[in-house]
């Protein structure tokens, strides 16, 4: 069974969202997907100082079987890009919720936080994906 | 494609072990279990095993079997002694390619062809078309009565060795196959396959074959699936029928000018256009690897030299040994040389790629 972890927020395309100080949200993507993925060899990822909107399409994900379109669960602007994981992107496969994370953004919308998924909600969205 | 999809006798045994199935030529086969680089790399290291029966296995026998074969086939096989076996090319009147078989001789008048799985049916009615009225040549297509599986590594003859018996596999050299009793059932075992590495690949009945998978994966023979397979091919430059190697390619520019025989006095189909088509090569089939991180290399990404359009990618992946993207396509012959500066076109954006001899990856075969 993938993890779930309790104190994150999650997006509908797999995303997941932890709170820092202040307005901070580092994401990255859930271990469910890592797993439908399988061996990621690439990550496409937007620049330090990006000023991302929520759902927009912000790069890709590509792992031996296909590639997948990365979406950010909140609006802001790009703080930091995880490089170790763009160097070395099994990281992702190994730690999707810890080393294996993608961005820090300065969120522009907190309240977007809202409308995104609880761990049981996520959980329910990915046994409906079987 | 309709209708239901087929599964090998070791399907139960995919689903056990946390195969992930998908359909593949009309079959459903595993594309992994835990993972298609950790299995590729465990082929590379140690050993590991594919169910492969999706492909066929026709046994052709007969005063007239090997007179068929050699009228069908590329390759002078009637110069192989019984034991020995040879890739080969199945071409049309063109000189085109329509399938690439392996070709064994068992005895002096039985004969083992390997059809891709696609391409089974229509090389058996090509076979039944081309027998003369009168001869004897006797077709068996035995894939769906047989299970066929692949240990491949630098381990995996020690491993096989153990539930055999050295004795059966020994003196057993590189394209040589060999018929032992499996299981109290007859089984051939070659020494060949489709990775770049040491192995074998067994033709055996279904309790026998599925004992076997039992017995290896009891010893630690790592099960892989087709994703892993088709990396390990690519690694080693290996054609994929359908990809590399279709009716709109002919054998001497996709660099398997050694699977045809011309001079041998005999006819076959294609003879006289491959002769013509040898002294006429104009592209060929190039290697290449990234220079850059910038995506996977996929069939059917373009191919550009100082940003002009010169071919397009037949196959492509990530190279689990290299950790880099590899691809293989066809580019005019000057371009095909190795050291050859190219650019591989991912969702739009160049990545730089520099040609290669063949293989990517040097395996123990």
């Amino acid at each position: 069974m993938p993890e779930t972890p309790q104190d994150l927020k999650y997006s509908k395309e797999h995303e997941w969202v932890r709170m820092e100080d202040g307005d901070i949200a580092v994401i990255g993507i859930t271990d469910f997907a890592q797993d439908m993925l399988g061996d990621i060899v690439f990550l496409q990822l937007p620049e330090e100082g990006s000023v991302i909107a929520q759902m927009a399409k912000i790069g890709e994900i590509e792992s031996v079987k296909s590639v997948s379109d990365l979406f950010t669960p909140v609006s802001g602007e790009v703080t930091a890009r995880n490089t170790a994981a763009i160097d070395a992107p099994e990281v992702v496969n190994s730690a999707p919720y810890g080393d294996g994370w993608l961005l820090r953004i300065r969120m522009s919308h907190p309240a977007e936080l809202e409308q995104l998924l609880t761990a049981e909600e996520y959980e329910a969205h990915t046994a409906a994906q079987g | 494609m309709t209708g239901e999809l087929r599964r090998t006798a070791l399907h139960d045994k995919h689903v056990a072990g946390r195969g992930r199935m998908v359909p593949f030529a009309g079959w459903e086969m595993p594309v992994q279990y835990t993972g298609i680089v950790e299995e590729a790399l465990a082929v590379r290291e140690r050993a590991g095993m594919f169910d492969v029966s999706h492909m066929g296995r026709l046994f052709v026998s007969g005063a007239d079997a090997g007179r068929l074969l050699r009228r069908a086939l590329s390759y002078n096989v009637l110069a192989l002694s019984p034991g020995q076996g040879h890739y080969t090319m199945l071409c049309n009147e063109d000189g085109g390619i329509l399938d690439d078989p392996y070709c064994f001789r068992l005895g002096p008048a039985r004969w083992m062809l390997i059809p891709n799985a696609a391409t089974n049916e229509q090389d058996i009615a090509h076979l039944r078309d081309l027998t003369a009225p009168g001869w004897d040549a006797r077709l068996d297509d035995r894939h769906e009565s047989t299970v066929m599986l692949a240990v491949q590594g630098p381990r995996a003859l020690e491993f096989m060795g153990d539930i055999t018996g050295t004795e059966v596999l020994a003196g057993l050299e590189r394209r040589q196959i060999t018929e032992a009793l499996l299981g109290g059932h007859k089984a051939t075992i070659s020494r060949t396959g489709y990775t770049g590495e040491d192995g074998v690949e067994v033709v055996a009945a279904f309790d026998a074959g599925r004992e076997l998978w039992d017995r290896l994966l009891a010893a630690g023979v790592t099960p892989s699936g087709l994703g892993a397979r088709d990396a390990l091919r690519l690694e080693a430059a290996l054609a994929l029928y359908g990809q590399d190697i279709t009716a709109g390619t002919n054998p001497y520019e996709a660099g398997l000018g050694w699977t045809v025989s011309l001079d041998d006095g005999e006819d076959f189909v294609g003879r006289a256009a491959l002769a013509v088509l040898k002294a006429n090569v104009t592209r060929r089939l190039a290697c290449l690897v990234a220079e850059e991180r910038g995506g996977v290399f996929r069939p059917g990404q373009p191919l550009r030299r100082e940003g002009e359009a010169v071919g397009v990618l037949t196959s492509g992946g990530h190279s689990p040994v290299l950790g880099a993207s590899i691809g293989m396509g066809y580019v005019p012959r000057a371009l095909a040389a190795p050291g050859t500066a190219l650019a591989v076109e991912v969702r739009g954006r160049p990545v730089r790629a520099v040609t290669v001899k063949r293989p990517f990856v040097r395996g123990a075969a």
